[in-house]
């Protein structure tokens, strides 16, 4: 097991190269001048010259490139073009939302989502199924940005029970924080619960037509600890890959999110850092989404060996 | 039974009067403003939102009031030589720094020096320097080579970069190179918090306790800065239907660009009131690419000032005439300068008139290559608008869509359209950036050091230079009119109309100021 994890952990050294050297070359390419953007709108062209002077950004492509990696092979990951501050800084300011985010999020999926599920599969063509599925088909279908306004409105603007916007850090309280959670995370979670439910419901009932649940169901046990105990635990690879990749794709996706709700998170620095061309922080954020694609497919591989014996690396 | 009720009223006056003893709450102005705060140097960049945040924190030496007179800020007091060589400054008494430092005359000519060394305004005055000298603690002396006519308006030009006044260790920051965030310090209004600031998410100010303002009562950017609420925060969201949202849930108190679409909703809203605080407003321009063909002919570039008209661009972005106007005047309607001298015959929309001149001029078919940008919807619907009118005229047209950055970017090449040049782009300005001559950066016509689009005009060039030396409003009126009429023949660009952007604040507010730039000092909440 731990030689496994250690193959991977070394295999992921050429992976992160790759992107590294990928997005660097694919900013300098993209039209765009973060000294233009420095200077303002109505900078002269003498003033861009100068910042993207001192910015190093007349220097040739190479020198750049080996400058910004030799420093951060040192730890050093530069300091953004905007923020006097350094791009560790800025990440480690946004990180905790977006994780906060996306932990609401998973949590209340999962635990609507899996039971809904089963119980689609168990009332499989029954109306419980139909209904299941015809909320899994709405959540897939209406935008994120859609429901994000409609909670805003019936929530926050009519009832007043909750706050249109913001973000509260745990450290600031923990009702503070549950009040600006709530919302963003039932909008995001819309569109895992139709996703978890369904696969949940399609693998469960597939296991209900296997040899060992007619052989469970023959040696008497009660239709509960069969559906929970040997349908679902059987039926779970598959669950745990795709709730595995939605954390994945929440750690960077979630910016629609973050935006209606005003949430200062990861995937809206990395937006606003696009928009503005400020390479340092992009390279970096980048980089950090394909650490956390890399372990969260590690941790999702070492999950199957605990749910599936069968399974060994 | 008797003495619980004795100890219930005694422990209730004690709380009372522990109430009333209490001070009161401090009070927070909350406001989403038009973009983040990602650079606090006002100096190093020219971006609107950084001048804003210069004007909370540091002061000036000169501030335009209302009416577009310029009148003292710190100075105290001043004069000029007879010879209208030598201006001497006195600051007023009392002015410190955030951290308790007096302010002094060596802080002012540092920071002077500074603004002078980036500003393209400030340029033209120190180019026009011989000396700028300290006096004494509180006194300090411009010395000019020749007499300018523009010394105050520059000391107190309104908008980017404003001569904001920083502390000399500060003030002796290369211009190139950003200023340290613990080096926010100023002698303004307000304290900008560092420790607060969270890019992307918020930027605190806390009242300056220490700060002596003027007498006289506020008017624009001059007069008593009396800060009236304890805190300013700046809470930025993106999503500008998340922020009217904000406001109407009372999360926020302020709306600085609550965009034309939803004026409508919030205009339903029973506790939120539009006011247009920026009176003068903005002004949607075109601009040429002089370089290239087909622009590169000055009667082409007639033939497309014949040939639009503002109303259409106006109704395509700004939709609601009560948040537009059409204004043939250059130098903005509602100020000094307010002229149609030489504008008869253009802006009209002549399309027939247009194709004539380009019959006239040879015009060969070649497209004019026109950057749209995309991303800012308030520049979106310019483009195709342009296109149309254009067309209408005869030009051949080559809109080419892309987000704003890279229009910023593009603009500053000087390659041919065919090679990753342009012929022509829309933007908008702050009317207070463009209130003369000189400040008109558009205007500047001289070739290469010129803003992009390069223009090259000696007698545009000649006459900005008299308006610079001219001190005297009327003749500056006249020699305002000359520019105008001389634009007509050697056209840089095109001003497409006045428009205005209301900033929508909840009823409980009071004391906006009526300036080109948003303020918060005598503001107050209800």
């Amino acid at each position: 097991m731990f030689a496994f994890i250690a193959r991977r952990l070394v295999a992921t050294i050429p992976v992160l190269l790759f992107v590294a050297v990928f997005v660097f070359m694919l900013l300098r390419l993209t039209p765009g001048d973060p000294a233009a953007v420095i200077a303002g709108d109505n900078a002269t062209s003498d003033q861009v010259d100068a910042i993207r002077a001192k910015l190093g950004l007349d220097e040739p492509l190479l020198t750049q490139f080996y400058i910004w990696f030799s420093r951060m092979l040192s730890g050093d990951f530069g300091e953004s073009f905007f923020f006097k501050k350094t791009v560790a800084e800025l990440i480690t300011q946004r990180i905790e939302p977006t994780l906060m985010l996306s932990l609401c999020t998973i949590v209340l999926s999962v635990s609507i989502a899996i039971p809904l599920g089963v119980w689609a599969a168990a009332r499989q063509g029954g109306w419980v199924d139909r209904i299941v599925m015809g909320f899994s088909v709405m959540g897939f279908s209406v935008p994120t940005f859609v429901i994000g306004y409609l909670l805003i409105y019936i929530f926050a603007i009519q009832f007043s029970w909750l706050p249109v916007q913001g973000y509260r850090r745990l450290s600031e309280g923990l009702d503070e924080f549950a009040l600006r959670m709530i919302l963003p995370s039932f909008t995001l979670a819309t569109i895992f619960v139709a996703l978890v439910s369904r696969i949940t419901r399609a693998s469960v009932i597939e296991t209900l037509g296997e040899d060992y649940i007619r052989t469970a169901r023959a040696k008497g046990l009660p239709a509960r600890t069969v559906l929970l105990r040997h349908a679902l635990r059987n039926a779970a690879v598959p669950i745990v890959t795709v709730i595995g990749i939605g954390i994945a794709a929440l750690i960077g996706g979630a910016i629609i999110t973050e935006s209606v709700y005003n949430i200062p998170g990861i995937g809206r620095l990395t937006v606003d850092a696009v928009l503005a061309r400020d390479f340092p922080v992009i390279q970096i954020v980048i980089l950090v989404f394909s650490v956390a694609y890399v372990l969260i497919n590690l941790v999702i591989d070492l999950a199957y060996s605990v749910l599936d014996p069968r399974i060994r690396y | 039974m008797k003495l619980f009720w004795k100890r219930f009223v005694g422990a209730a006056a004690v709380a009372g009067a522990l109430a009333l003893a209490a001070p009161a709450q401090a009070q927070t102005f909350r406001v989403v403003m038009h973009s983040d705060l990602k650079i606090l140097d006002p100096i190093w960049t020219t971006a609107y939102i950084v001048r804003n945040h210069g004007y909370l924190v540091w002061d000036t030496l000169f501030a335009m009031d209302e009416k577009f007179d310029v009148k003292p800020q710190m100075v105290e007091k001043w004069s000029v030589s007879d010879d209208k060589l030598t201006y001497t400054f006195t600051l007023r008494d009392g002015l410190e720094w955030h951290d308790g430092k007096p302010v002094t005359a060596e802080d002012c000519v540092a920071s002077i020096k500074r603004w002078g060394a980036k500003d393209s305004m400030g340029q033209k005055l120190m180019g026009t320097t011989k000396e700028l000298k300290v006096v004494d603690a509180k006194t300090f002396q411009l010395v000019l080579k020749e007499p300018y006519g523009l010394v105050l308006q520059s000391l107190g030009k309104p908008s980017s970069n404003v001569p904001f006044m920083m502390p000399k260790r500060v003030a002796e920051t290369d211009p190139n190179t950003q200023i340290k965030t613990a080096d926010v310090i100023g002698s303004g209004p307000f304290i900008f918090k560092a420790d607060e600031w969270k890019p992307g998410e918020k930027v605190v100010y806390v009242k300056n306790p220490k700060y002596k303002p003027r007498n006289e009562p506020p008017s624009g950017l001059a007069g008593g800065k009396v800060a009236k609420v304890d805190r300013v925060e700046w809470v930025h969201i993106a999503d500008v239907q998340t922020a009217m949202n904000a406001l109407i849930n009372g999360e926020v108190d302020m709306v600085e660009s609550p965009g034309h679409d939803l004026l409508p909703v919030l205009e339903q809203e029973k506790d939120i009131k539009l006011v247009n605080a920026n009176p003068t407003g903005n002004q949607f321009t075109f601009r040429f690419n002089v370089l290239h063909k087909p622009f590169d002919n000055a009667k082409i570039r007639q033939a497309a000032i014949v040939a639009m008209s503002q109303e259409p661009f106006l109704q395509a972005v700004v939709g609601d005439k009560k948040w537009y106007k059409t204004c043939k005047a250059m130098f903005i309607c509602g100020t000094p300068l307010e002229t149609t001298a030489g504008m008869e015959n253009v802006l009209n929309g002549d399309s027939a008139k247009a194709a004539q001149l380009l019959k006239e001029a040879g015009y060969d078919g070649t497209p004019v290559v026109l950057m749209q940008s995309t991303d800012l919807q308030v520049l979106t619907n310019l483009a195709p608008v342009a296109k149309a009118q254009l067309e209408r005229a005869g030009f051949k047209v080559d809109m080419q869509s892309m987000d704003w950055q890279t229009l910023v970017a593009r603009r500053n090449k000087k390659d041919p359209p065919n090679a990753g040049g342009w012929n022509a782009f829309l933007t908008s300005w702050v009317a207070a950036d463009i209130l003369n001559p000189v400040m008109a950066g558009f205007l500047n016509a001289s070739c290469d050091k010129a803003m992009f689009g390069w223009p090259c005009d000696q007698e545009i060039e000649k006459l900005r230079d008299q308006f610079s030396r001219e001190s005297d409003p009327a003749k500056q009126k006249a020699i305002a009119e000359a520019v105008q009429k001389r634009w007509v023949e050697y056209p840089t660009h095109v001003h497409l109309g006045q428009w205005y952007s209301p900033i929508a604040v909840r009823k409980n507010v009071e004391g906006n100021m009526l300036a080109p730039v948003t303020v918060f000092w005598n503001v107050t909440k209800k």
